[in-house]
């Protein structure tokens, strides 16, 4: 076993390079060119503070993703565990001593750059589940100890991050956790009778929401009810998409962001600017490009030998869809204002920090998808 | 190896999870283009309207009033460029340093800035703020000169209202200002075309013509963003300039009225005996309209509303005044039609006429001795008058006066302010004042004093129908989209006279029995101006072709006692406000007559002295100008 290790251990470097993922890299490059321009719509045509940042992130992360990419899965999967103790400590942390802003506490100031802990979570809350269930027998999956287990695990970050508060970013969390329950086996019948439990709760959790929660829910069910105040942005970016077209309105000429119609534009709406200049077309040919990413690391978890990798893979797959049908179904106006940016195009450091490492131990498992991790 | 068949199992059962996800990652995908098809294919219109309805805003300019022309195409109220300065609050640097340098520069008042100051918190910042609507071109240019160091500071030209001969028609025309809160709810065409800085005609003829005159908005379109800020000038639509409006009027003829009554208060008016053109009203003292558009200051306005010879009131239209003397020769004609009289009857003078006794006074104390109509009415007997009227009773003499237009508007709706007047009859007392009518009062409405009240206009048509030969006409001031010329509707009366004798039309058209009895009252009026011992035979013109006949009046506005009877006071010795009015009604040149005038001075003594004179300055002018006028009677064509 142990020459074994070795053995994959002493790839060397040309050949780590050819292992790569390059369908997967090429789409990544490809997203991170057009989140650049999109970047550049957003500040009106001129190379301004977003866009000036977001290119400057994307320099510093993408190498960082190849560096991710090359160390050994196994690596990553020896470190699951402390990363994500890691990440609960800067979780902690941060509800202590994190910079306030707009009315929640999330960030830490790192000098460079200000870290989100909770958008690491997203990824760490996957690697360690999915090093739990790589390990666990499979006739324990459904057994009282572990299913406790990793509810833990995943129920102490969200809660954490539900209380700075960010409702958004927790629940992607609790849903990539869940997922890899999903995959691990846990019996169907056990998520049937927790999402009715879910329902059946529902009005006791709205109660514990916040009033702006409360409201973005209310907006959501009836936009109109406040057109001017909390409906405002979804009435808005509907207004934006809609008037795109077929074809869009062109680059750089959507005139709902240009004339500052649109809110949050940067972040959470970048899709509706992008769809609102590049049309139907356009955004059919981004979800393509989604779609292609997510299909290669579905592709690299089924072609993995172990099943830590796999699991990170499937796991991660379905993160990034759910980020983007999150934030689609947010800016259509089918789903309540919840905070929760769309991978690599919206701006902000962490989440892409965080997409960025993910890709980066997806192409670990590419480059090592023969080792097999105990 | 257990491990290893562990490790397959389990990949087994991801595997077969994972398959699922997928299905329903492709479903949860599918849902989410459709959702993109319907907002962006299907409901793609609705949503292109909502995005232009949030970023293009429509600002409406003020219309371009339409013109107002004289008879000759003059403007008599027109547009002028003025220029403005406005003050972009957001551009500006230093707010305090920039109120300091325009204070300097345009000699704003204190009262001013703290104007500007409360409308800089009022206004958004990139909403201009108006620091001053007409600068003089002088002003223009100094600030033209400092721009470098008045940065915010926007010089703009734009279009204001313009009477270019200030008070000469202020009567007529009224002016603009702009309309307050009821003035834009009761119109809705001006509540459609408001915008702020819009003027609106309060008076005259800019009141009365609004919808023709006000013209359409020019429509600017501005991209604008989400905070209402201006980003962009779409395309421009232009507006179209109000109705061009001609009067009848002309200005020569205007002008010298108005200085012929320079620091007088009364009227002239100047009318087409055919036609019924009017071809001047003016009304003493006037003010000037121009002071209103940009709102009259305090002390101007006071000026204007506390001058004792009225400025505001257009006595030609509203002013109300006892005809006096001028009213007998409707008496002389309404006896004769009736055969009370005939050009024999005679009456001796003896300067005064009892009646169950009350003595009614001749002007002349010593009387005229035995008068006929013509001599009667040539020297201006009153007792002659007095017997006429006694004999014809009130009510007969009401029905020709009534026929010749007293007691009813002239112009119709044209002006508001214009007065009915009043021609008493025995009904009208019975109705109006419950008293039965006393013979008494018969004999002073024959002199033109008492109820009977007329405005100067009525006094003109009066005249111009017995000058035309006894036809009705139809006043105008404003030229209707069918012209006639004076010589066509002078040839239809007689046309008509000689072939529709008993037509509909004639019978309302004509205004006598016998013809004879016109020319009669004609001849009387002649010698009243021409003739020795004539009231205005001093203010005559020999040239048969300024030649022209009147009628003197002198209207008490109190009655006279006893002993001013016998002191027979000068006018000078008399307080202004008890003086006589001074009237004078004429028509000319006698033979072949055109032009009809009647002239009002208020408080002026007597009709020859003070009034007739203005009549043979006139008449002069307006003659001379008669073949001017003809030469435009085919000018242009406006509809109104």
């Amino acid at each position: 076993m142990f020459q074994h290790d070795r053995l994959n251990n002493e790839i060397t470097f040309l050949q780590k390079i050819k292992n790569l993922d390059y369908i997967l890299l090429i789409s990544v490059i490809l997203l991170s060119v057009v989140s650049v321009f999109i970047m550049y719509s957003t500040d009106g045509g001129e190379i301004l503070f977003h866009t000036k940042n977001h290119f400057i992130k994307l320099l510093v992360f993408f190498p960082l993703m190849i560096f991710v990419a090359f160390f050994n899965i196994k690596f990553w999967h020896n470190f699951s565990y402390i990363i994500y103790f890691i990440v609960i400590i800067l979780l902690i942390y941060v509800s202590f001593f994190g910079i306030k802003s707009s009315g929640s506490q999330r960030w830490m100031d790192l000098y460079l750059f200000v870290l989100q802990p909770s958008e690491l979570m997203k990824i760490a809350i996957i690697m360690c589940l999915a090093k739990y269930y790589n390990r666990l027998k499979i006739e324990n999956v459904n057994s009282f100890t572990s299913i406790t287990i990793v509810l833990s695990i995943i129920f102490i970050p969200v809660i954490f991050v539900v209380s700075q508060p960010d409702l958004g970013t927790s629940i992607l969390i609790a849903l990539s956790g869940l997922i890899i329950l999903w995959l691990g086996g846990v019996k169907i019948k056990y998520f049937i009778y927790s999402f009715f439990t879910f329902l059946i709760s529902l009005p006791f959790i709205i109660s514990f929401l916040k009033p702006y929660q409360k409201l973005r829910i209310l907006t959501f069910l009836d936009p109109d009810r406040d057109p001017l105040g909390a409906g405002y942005q979804i009435i808005q970016s509907k207004i934006a998409i809609g008037s795109g077209g077929l074809n869009g309105k062109g680059f750089l000429k959507g005139t709902q962001s240009y004339l500052d119609f649109l809110p949050e534009k940067h972040t959470d709406f970048i899709f509706t600017l992008f769809s609102e200049e590049f049309g139907f077309i356009g955004s059919v040919l981004l979800l393509i490009l989604y779609s292609i990413i997510i299909f290669r690391i579905i592709r690299i978890g089924s072609i993995s030998r172990s099943n830590f990798a796999r699991l990170f893979c499937f796991g991660y797959a379905f993160a990034i869809f759910i980020y983007i049908v999150v934030n689609l179904s947010m800016v259509l106006g089918l789903l309540p204002i919840v905070g929760s940016p769309l991978p690599i195009m919206s701006y902000g450091g962490s989440s892409m920090l965080a997409t960025m490492i993910g890709f980066g131990i997806v192409l670990s498992a590419k480059i090592n998808h023969k080792q097999v991790i105990a | 190896m257990i491990k290893s068949n562990s490790g397959i199992r389990k990949a087994d059962v991801i595997n077969r999870r994972m398959f699922i996800i997928g299905v329903a990652k492709v479903v949860v995908f599918a849902g989410i283009v459709t959702r993109l098809f319907s907002l962006q294919i299907n409901e793609n219109k609705k949503y292109l309207t909502l995005s232009d309805k949030n970023r293009i805003r429509e600002w409406k300019l003020p219309p371009t009033r339409g013109n107002i022309v004289d008879y000759f195409g003059n403007i008599i109220a027109g547009n002028l460029k003025v220029y403005q300065l406005h003050i972009i609050p957001e551009q500006v640097e230093n707010f305090n340093y920039l109120l300091v340098r325009l204070k300097n520069l345009l000699n704003l008042s204190e009262k001013k800035i703290a104007k500007i100051n409360k409308l800089k918190l009022e206004l958004k910042p990139w909403d201009s703020i108006i620091v001053s609507e007409n600068l003089s071109w002088s002003q223009f240019v100094k600030i033209n000169n400092y721009l470098y160091d008045l940065v915010g500071v926007k010089p703009v030209m734009t279009i204001s209202r313009n009477y270019p001969f200030k008070d000469v028609y202020t009567h007529i025309l009224g002016y603009v200002s702009q309309p307050n809160e009821q003035e834009i709810l009761d119109s809705q065409i001006i509540q459609e075309k408001f915008v702020p800085g819009m003027k609106i005609g309060k008076l005259g003829l800019e009141k009365r013509l609004e919808n023709h005159l006000i013209g359409t908005n020019a429509i600017q379109r501005y991209e604008v963003n989400a905070y209402g800020k201006r980003i962009n000038q779409l395309e421009h639509q232009k507006g179209k300039q109000g109705s061009k409006i001609r009067l009848t009027v002309d200005t020569e003829i205007q002008k010298a009225c108005a200085e012929l009554l320079t620091d007088k208060a009364g009227s002239i008016s100047v009318m087409d005996v055919y036609t019924g053109d009017i071809i001047a009203m003016y009304s003493s003292p006037s003010y000037d309209p121009n002071l209103f558009l940009f709102g009259i200051s305090q002390d101007e306005w006071q000026l204007i509303r506390n001058n004792p010879l009225k400025p505001l009131i257009n006595k030609t239209l509203s002013g109300l005044y006892s005809p006096g003397s001028t009213i007998k020769p409707i008496v002389a004609l309404s006896a004769l039609e009736n055969n009370v009289i005939d050009t024999k009857f005679k009456v001796k003078c003896t300067g005064k006429m009892e009646l169950y006794g009350q003595t009614f006074h001749c002007w002349k104390e010593k009387g005229h001795g035995w008068v006929s109509l013509k001599n009667a009415m040539k020297q201006s007997c009153d007792t002659y008058f007095y017997e006429v009227s006694r004999l014809l009773g009130v009510d007969r003499l009401n029905l020709t006066a009534e026929k010749f237009g007293l007691g009813k508007k002239v112009l119709g709706d044209y002006f508001d302010v214009e007065k009915k007047g009043l021609f008493p009859n025995t009904k009208w007392k019975k109705n109006n004042l419950g008293k039965g009518w006393v013979l008494g009062e018969t004999l002073i409405t024959g002199i033109g004093q008492g109820y009977i009240q007329s405005t100067p206009l009525q006094l003109c048509m009066m005249t111009a129908q017995i000058a035309n030969g006894g036809y009705a006409i139809k006043p105008k001031i404003v030229v209707d989209s069918n012209p006639i010329s004076y010589e066509d509707a002078k040839q239809s009366m007689e046309n008509e006279l000689l072939f529709n004798k008993d037509s509909e039309l004639l019978r309302d058209k004509k205004l006598f029995k016998n013809k004879k009895n016109i020319k009669i009252v004609q001849e009387a009026m002649f010698s009243s101006t021409n003739e020795r011992f004539g009231t205005s035979y001093k203010s005559r013109i020999d040239d048969p072709k300024y030649q022209f006949a009147g009628k003197t009046g002198t209207a008490q506005v109190k009655r006279i006692s006893k002993r001013e009877r016998e002191l027979d006071l000068e006018l000078q010795q008399i307080p202004y406000k008890d003086r006589d009015h001074a009237l004078y009604v004429a028509y000319g040149p006698y033979i072949n007559p055109r032009y009809a005038m009647s002239i009002i001075v208020e408080h002026g003594g007597s009709g020859s002295k003070a009034a007739a004179p203005i009549a043979k300055k006139l008449f002069k002018l307006i003659i001379d100008r008669h073949d001017l006028r003809n030469e435009q009677s085919n000018f242009e064509r406006i509809t109104v």
